[in-house]
């Protein structure tokens, strides 16, 4: 991967750790329901890895498929899906069931992982993701298998830097509205974003298939 | 059509929630017992710089007669903000409205005209039947995850168990059952919830034979009736815990739960006590908290159990019985009768309705479990027939019953009919109908607002029953964040 890359899966953590639906609310809820900061920061690893565990099923999908399929088929077919996963979010009014405001740290990760997938975090970065060439040459069985292992890497380090970058946001928000903006802040920011996400997914599913199209 | 910034209505905390502007517009559910006109919701103009001030403003009529309207409440409010299940997209602005005696739904939109709100759905029964099995819907609460209805009855000819079914609150249709597991609860009525610890509370009255046709004597006197409290776990949709007031106690109805969500207290009234006509308010607690209920226990991880504990009594008033309707003629005292109460948003206030005695209480619930008297006001009542200060030589009939507050806790509405039939029991010269206004001082004392009595003709012949306040009031809102 280049360095753009990194950067823009960097750039993507941080507008996920943005959004409120996306952990850092919850955080600073916690934090309130229980008087004590250190709620608030205890709750953020779970969040991490919850939303890590779902950015890492589509990095390593898309590893392993690219490291066997030309990465022009992986980025069509998964360009499709998302503009598929897009149109879904932008039209469907379905919305989150079975949690609540007690969880458990192994439940907050579960909530995390369904509340980031059901979002299409990871689906959002298959447009760097696919950019960059595929990791090793289409010779035989034993390339294939090397080539998948150091795939899987690249999507685990991916998956690592975008989290980071996801976390970091997400704790400086949740921090600086326990201790100094408060609550009333959702009043006028909270704009809804998970309308401008399933545009932003639909527009990265076109913008992945046309630019696998014409290379 | 989904907003692009939170509902302005949407509050975090009940404590930002105080500061929200003046409702402008109230809307009464009004009944005709007779059903021969159709049920209605009537718009109420209550701001007081108007010109129609106090007034009957909008009308919107029922398709159908004989529904009884009876508690409604809003599709979205400020739960919508709690963040395991964001949805603060969705607007405040339909009315969801029940029938009691016909089981149907209504979903009414107030935007369009705030004044003249139009029927945008109708369920029929048979759609609460075949998705939750209930029927006579009661309570509507918007919750974290969609609309909440209690019913008090079963389905396809069973009387019960009354329960609770959870609607969309985006297509309004029946989801289904909320209960995974109801324990022994079998009588419904009343529910809320502490949102910050995924507790659901259940209060019970009885099933449809128990109360369509009024109070039967020898199920109050063989206390039958329901009397005790349910706690579910909100977020596994199972029973917890029972805890019973004892059976002398009998209907225990409304259900005010603080709205700080940390907190884990709240008060139940009971209708009567069979042993002396007295009524009560009870406080719901963690057993062993006594220090104001800050959740200290469960953050510690020692939750006690629930326990509930009284703390008021309201002793019946002896009567003439030549004054006295049939039913408490060998009773020679007319009972208090607290069939509402409510508790101001910042939990500090609570008002009480005596429907028998025509008396609406006020008291100062800062420490929950000693609660002091502010207020009181004599209006209506089976014997006092009190008149209100616009017309005083009017003998008023019915007492305060529902009671509802702006979420600053500083206006007072009430509407003086109960349920039919059992108006017609204590009340058998005719309830009448009105609806009052009362000025509460911050500081204890509250005032009856001269200028606000809409009575009488104002309601077409039809008995008024629950008041909602536009862009949502003390019973209507509940909050993830302190």
């Amino acid at each position: 991967m280049t360095g753009w890359q990194w950067l823009a899966l960097a750039g993507l953590g941080a507008f996920h750790g943005l959004n409120p639906g996306m952990g850092w609310l919850f955080a600073v809820a916690i934090g309130l329901q229980e008087r004590s900061r250190t709620a608030l920061l205890r709750a953020l690893p779970p969040i991490a890895a919850g939303h890590a565990a779902s950015v890492l099923v589509v990095a390593g999908l898309v590893g392993v498929f690219q490291s066997v399929l030309a990465t022009r088929f992986v980025a069509i077919g998964g360009g499709v899906v998302l503009v598929g996963f897009g149109l879904w979010r932008a039209l469907s009014k379905r919305h989150f069931r079975w949690a609540g405001m007690r969880l458990s740290p192994v439940q907050l990760i579960s909530w995390s992982f369904l509340m980031s997938s059901i979002h299409g975090a990871g689906l959002m970065l298959l447009p760097v993701l696919v950019a960059g060439p595929a990791p090793a040459g289409m010779a035989g069985m034993h390339d294939h298998l090397a080539a998948a292992g150091a795939s899987l890497w690249t999507g685990l380090a991916a998956t690592a830097v975008h989290t980071v970058a996801m976390v970091a946001v997400a704790g400086v928000i949740a921090t600086v509205v326990y201790e100094v903006v408060g609550l009333s802040i959702l009043r006028s920011a909270w704009i809804n974003l998970d309308r401008l996400w399933a545009y932003a997914l639909v527009g990265a599913g076109v913008a992945t298939v046309a630019v696998a199209v014409s290379s | 059509m989904a907003l692009w910034k939170p509902d302005p209505s949407f509050y975090p905390s009940p404590r930002q929630a105080v500061s929200a502007p003046p409702e402008k517009l109230a809307y009464l559910a009004a009944f005709d017992r007779s059903a021969q006109q159709p049920d209605a919701i009537a718009v109420l103009d209550v701001d007081p710089d108007s010109g129609r001030y106090g007034q009957v403003v909008g009308w919107t009529d029922m398709p159908y007669v004989g529904d009884e309207l009876h508690h409604f409440g809003w599709n979205a409010c400020s739960s919508a903000l709690c963040p395991y299940a964001p949805h603060p997209h969705v607007e405040r602005r339909y009315l969801i409205v029940p029938g009691l005696r016909s089981s149907r739904l209504y979903v009414i939109d107030t935007k369009s005209d705030p004044r003249q709100p139009e029927i945008v759905k109708v369920l029929e029964p048979e759609e609460l039947a075949k998705q939750a099995g209930y029927s006579r819907p009661h309570t509507i609460h918007c919750g974290p995850e969609g609309i909440y209805v209690s019913a008090l009855g079963g389905a396809d000819g069973n009387d019960g168990p009354g329960g609770i079914a959870l609607l969309d609150h985006n297509t309004f249709e029946v989801l289904g059952r909320w209960e995974l597991d109801r324990g022994p609860q079998y009588l419904a009525y009343d529910f809320w919830w502490h949102l910050g610890h995924d507790t659901l509370i259940t209060s019970e009255w009885g099933t449809p034979s128990m109360v369509e046709d009024g109070l039967v004597g020898e199920l109050l006197l063989g206390r039958k009736y329901g009397h005790a409290l349910h706690f579910f776990d909100l977020r596994k949709r199972r029973h917890q815990q029972t805890v019973d007031l004892g059976d002398q106690y009998q209907m225990a109805l409304e259900l005010r739960p603080a709205h700080d969500p940390t907190k884990e207290y709240g008060f139940a009234s009971v209708v009567v006590s069979v042993e002396d006509l007295s009524a009560s308010i009870w406080l719901w607690h963690r057993e062993g908290d006594r220090s104001g209920s800050h959740g200290a226990a469960s953050r510690a991880g020692t939750v006690g159990q629930w326990a509930a504990t009284k703390v008021i009594d309201i002793p019946a008033e002896p009567a003439d019985p030549a004054l006295l309707p049939p039913i408490l003629q060998p009773f020679g005292a007319v009972p208090p009768l607290v069939t509402d109460i409510d508790l101001t948003v910042d939990d500090k206030t609570l008002y009480v309705s005596c429907w028998g005695t025509g008396e609406l209480l006020q008291y100062d619930v800062s420490d929950p479990f000693k609660p002091v008297k502010t207020g009181s006001v004599r209006i209506g009542g089976i014997v006092g027939r009190v008149p209100h200060p616009a017309a005083p030589d009017q003998p008023l009939r019915g007492g305060p019953q529902m009671v509802e507050l702006s979420r600053d806790g500083r206006r007072v509405y009430v509407t003086n009919s109960l349920y039919g039939s059992w108006d017609d029991q204590f009340y058998p010269e005719g309830v009448g109908a009105w609806a009052i206004k009362l000025d509460a001082d911050p500081n204890g004392g509250m005032s009856l607002d001269e200028r606000f009595f809409p009575n009488g003709d104002d309601f077409r012949g039809r008995r008024v029953h629950q008041v909602r306040l536009q862009g949502g009031d003390a019973s209507s809102d509940s909050y993830c964040y302190p």
